[in-house]
């Protein structure tokens, strides 16, 4: 599963650190020069310094030798009230698992959690600092649980330790939603537990029945096993069963026959039988058979609770957004909790940080990335006075801003008070053995009543044995299952293609798809990692130097990227004069040359003809008109642009072309026309393209598509995304990194595997095709049981063989036939990366926008 | 041959006490998170050693 890192030996670490020269003890980062140095150990900054003082003070140097340089760079420069916020009443109270006068436990989640090291310091924590009890790391979610004593130490502190040490606690608006109790899968495993343990010993002692043992002991054995087994199954009946119970009876009050409901039938009609068949001295009852029936039914329900540990699917956007935020009051700056901040608040955004609710910008120049909310691309530039939407992030230096509108009255946050969001979708589980198990309901009473009223003529003793022993052999145990099984093995084929379904019933959607829908941002294509291309008369060396030296002064993405682009060997040389002009572009002088960088309009106003239009007699695919273009004058006269392109995702053009074989298609996208050329051409004549949409035209155009009778699969990637998503029947958040937000969806795919949707899509269909060859299987058992049951000739012994031999046959089957079509799917098309090398990404720490993991 | 109507219960008796063995290894959550318990046993044996400067140092670890 997990990578894990080697553990060094003391000694080794020791020679190591004289050696390396260049690396950060702490963090393994380049060090400069004049780095900084302490005890003979060279760091990159103070910060990792006072990392190492702290533990060597606390006696943990042992962190260095458990896995090298394991360490993560420290935030650099931390207000000493940043987590102040963490003491109010209100937040704490909201935030703790746990408080009582002596003890308090918190859990925090820290994304910079990496590796073996992390996990040893973090469960040490107590040695740095007093009033720190146990402290215990979920290594999967990235989440520590620390206990501590309130009277020594405050929360506001422990959070500061761990920011310290470069275990930045994230602190979300979600984690002061209540936490769910103990996972329910506790209760299954115990009802899984006494199932298996009755089955096992019942099964036992009835094969002395099965085998004649009682002509050695008397029929006293018989007896006695019956009352044992009667014993035995008890609690299976009223413990292990008891959901079926629950199922079935809400099905019936809806006036629905579910699968649950012969089941219970079936166990009902068993256990009566088996009580009056002992009780009475008649036989020794069902008992084994009824306790395997229970246990192989709960082996299915544990396996169809298949979760990926480190996903959630049921993000909104308080998961987004973070728990506190920098107000302004005079000129005293305060760290205070989101839910604290009314209209009317002066707040104050660093570089990276999130516009937590609707706002006036009071002092700029503001750059906004909005690619997760809007689906914009390019970040946006304000001025003082501008309205600034919740969620942009903003870029560069810091901004002052003044709250329009409360949190959660926010144009984004309003998304979610939409019908779409409140829609309770658990009815719609399992439809396809629901649907099935309608008629196949109704047929068994028949039968079992028909069967009853035959023997009533025939022999009036035999009547009511054939009616139970119907509706015995008919408990569709191989019915219900075939789809868990089948469906989960497909789910867990799909986890390690790195597509994760919610639940595995989302196949049984996902096969009925006849519409799909993207969104364009993030998913057909890949924000800032298209080309740039150069315009107009041909640049020397020295010039694409001096344009290089000119972009390294300046933080615009625009200017970041051409300056990635065009650096190859060139070296910086020193920029005289440099200006900024915020919204149009940038000047300055390289060794004597004027260099005019900036908007076409810029250089107009200037006197210069911007003539490099550059998309004449190409065709619109190729067509470098796309994207963003930054124009270029070198000593007053104009020498061309650069085009950055948007690039589509590698593989898009073949994608579309499988899928608009089978599927209806359509595009909706926030941005605005200027690609519409492009994905014409992509897509084809037919295809809706809609361009402009705002989150609810998308929800909108998807409630659409379903009024017309489609079934709607919805691609996307953003909060902007999040209405349609939930509207849609099927919705898939493509994320670049697992560990990633993404808003509440279906399934979590991703980005790698976009290009294989068709794939997915065609193992969904193949999957459900088994799960209804399974029900065929299942069916044929059902006509020889019930055929034997109905002459009213049912031995404990054919009920023994029969119910065991029909389960494990079709879950052998469905598992075996999906496994083998998955294994076809992963060595065919689908060869993206090996096992390893998958988990080992998903385990990654990502950098966070806001403090940065070296 | 009567002997197992004595065997038969004291099998039960000793099946029981696994079955409750089951139960308090469910209880306590060893079926739930089980990436970071594998990695921990490698870390057993190594204990931080104790600060000699700070004797106050020294919460109680197992404050549960």
């Amino acid at each position: 599963m997990t990578t894990y890192p080697t553990i060094a030996g003391p000694e080794r670490v020791s020679a190591t650190a004289e050696t390396r020269a260049s690396g950060c003890f702490h963090c393994g980062a380049a060090c400069a020069a004049e780095g900084v140095r302490f005890a003979g150990k060279a760091f990159c900054c103070l910060g990792c310094r006072t990392v190492f003082e702290i533990l060597s003070a606390g006696g943990l140097e042992q962190f260095y030798q458990l896995n090298e340089a394991a360490g993560t760079r420290p935030p650099q420069a931390m207000a000493s009230n940043q987590y102040c916020y963490l003491d109010e009443p209100g937040v704490r109270a909201r935030l703790v698992d746990f408080a009582d006068a002596t003890l308090t436990r918190v859990t925090f989640h820290l994304p910079t959690v990496h590796c073996i090291a992390c996990v040893w310091l973090l469960e040490n924590l107590f040695h740095l600092k007093p009033g720190i009890g146990q402290s215990q790391v979920n290594f999967a979610r990235k989440e520590a649980a620390i206990a501590f004593d309130p009277t020594r130490v405050k929360l506001s502190e422990v959070a500061t330790l761990l920011a310290s040490l470069g275990y930045e606690p994230k602190l979300n608006l979600a984690d002061l939603d209540a936490k769910p109790a103990n996972p329910a899968e506790r209760r299954l495993w115990l009802q899984l537990g006494v199932a298996g343990f009755a089955f096992g010993n019942a099964m036992f002692f009835a094969i002395t029945g099965y085998f004649g043992l009682d002509a050695f002991t008397g029929p006293q054995l018989k007896v006695f096993i019956g009352w044992l087994n009667l014993l035995l199954a008890v609690p299976v009946v009223t413990f292990s069963a008891a959901d079926y119970y629950r199922s079935a009876w809400r099905s019936l009050r809806q006036r629905l026959l579910n699968i649950d409901v012969p089941i219970a039938a079936g166990v009902v009609a068993i256990f009566a039988q088996s009580v009056w068949e002992v009780a009475s001295g008649h036989g020794e009852g069902y008992f084994d058979s009824l306790c395997g029936l229970i246990f192989f039914l709960l082996c299915g329900k544990l396996f169809q609770q298949k979760t990926f540990d480190r996903l959630a699917f049921d993000r909104d956007y308080k998961s987004f957004f973070p728990l506190s935020v920098t107000r302004r009051r005079g000129h005293a700056e305060e760290r205070v909790a989101l839910s604290q901040l009314s209209a009317g608040n002066h707040l104050v955004l660093r570089n990276g940080e999130l516009i937590p609710a609707d706002s006036k910008l009071l002092s700029g120049p503001a750059l906004i990335d909005y690619s997760f909310v809007t689906g914009e691309s390019e970040p946006v530039e304000k001025r003082p006075g501008d309205y600034l939407y919740a969620g942009g992030r903003q870029l560069g230096s810091s901004i002052e801003l003044e709250m329009v509108k409360p949190v959660s009255q926010s144009y984004l946050t309003s998304l979610w008070n939409q019908a779409a969001f409140r829609k309770d979708r658990s009815g719609t589980l399992n439809a396809l053995t629901n649907a099935y198990s309608q008629r196949f309901t109704k047929v068994i009473i028949a039968i079992a009543l028909g069967a009853a009223v035959f023997w009533t003529f025939v022999n009036p003793g035999k009547s009511l044995n054939a009616f139970t022993a119907v509706l015995i052999v008919a408990c569709p145990c191989a019915l219900a299952l075939a789809a868990p099984f089948a469906l989960g093995t497909s789910q867990r084929v799909l986890g390690r293609q790195k597509v994760f379904l919610k639940n595995p019933f989302v196949l049984e959607t996902l096969a009925k798809v006849d519409a799909i829908v993207f969104d364009k941002t993030g998913t057909l294509t890949a924000a800032g990692a298209g080309s740039v291309t150069w315009h107009g008369t041909p640049l020397n060396e020295a010039e694409e130097r001096w344009i290089y030296s000119m972009t390294r002064h300046s933080t615009h993405p625009l200017a970041v990227r051409i300056g990635e682009a065009i650096a190859r060997q060139h070296f910086p040389e020193p920029v005289r004069s440099f200006l900024e002009t915020t919204g149009c572009g940038i000047e300055g002088s390289v060794a004597g040359n004027e260099i005019w960088l900036g908007s076409a309009t810029w250089l107009e106003s200037r006197g210069l003809v911007c003539v490099a239009r550059c998309d004449e007699g190409t065709a619109p695919s190729e067509s470098p008109h796309i994207g963003s273009m930054v124009h270029v004058a070198l000593n007053g006269h104009y020498r061309g642009c650069y085009a950055l392109a948007s690039a589509l995702r590698a593989d898009a053009a073949q994608l579309i072309a499988k899928l608009s074989v089978n599927y209806e298609l359509a595009l909706l996208s926030g941005d605005n026309e200027q690609e519409q050329e492009r994905f014409r051409v992509l897509f084809g004549p037919g295809p809706h393209l809609q361009f402009h949409q705002s989150p609810l035209d998308k929800l909108g155009f998807i409630k659409r598509l379903q009024r017309e009778g489609k079934t709607v699969m919805m691609v996307g990637d953003g909060l902007n995304d999040a209405g349609a998503l939930k509207q849609a029947d099927v919705g898939v958040a493509v994320v670049e990194s697992v560990s990633a937000f993404s808003p509440a969806s279906d399934i979590i795919a991703s980005a790698a595997m976009v290009p294989h949707l068709a794939e997915v899509l065609s193992y969904a269909k193949q999957s459900v095709a088994t799960v209804r060859a399974a029900f065929l299987i299942s069916t044929v058992y059902n006509v020889v049981g019930v055929g034997i049951a109905a002459s009213g000739n049912l031995s404990p012994v054919v009920c023994a063989i029969l119910m065991p031999l029909s389960s494990v046959s079709v879950v052998a089957f469905a598992c075996g036939v999906t496994a083998w079509l998955g294994g076809r799917l992963r060595g065919g098309e689908l060869r993206v990366e090996s096992r390893s090398n998958a988990d080992s990404q998903l385990s990654t720490p990502r950098s966070q926008p806001t403090g940065g993991v070296p | 041959m009567s002997v197992i109507f004595l065997l038969i219960p004291l099998s039960i008796v000793f099946a029981v006490a696994f079955l409750f063995a089951f139960i308090w290894s469910v209880r306590s959550g060893q079926y739930e998170y089980t990436t970071t318990p594998s990695m921990r046993l490698l870390l057993d044996e190594r204990t931080a050693t104790k600060p000699a400067s700070e004797p106050d140092n020294s919460p109680n670890p197992k404050l549960k």
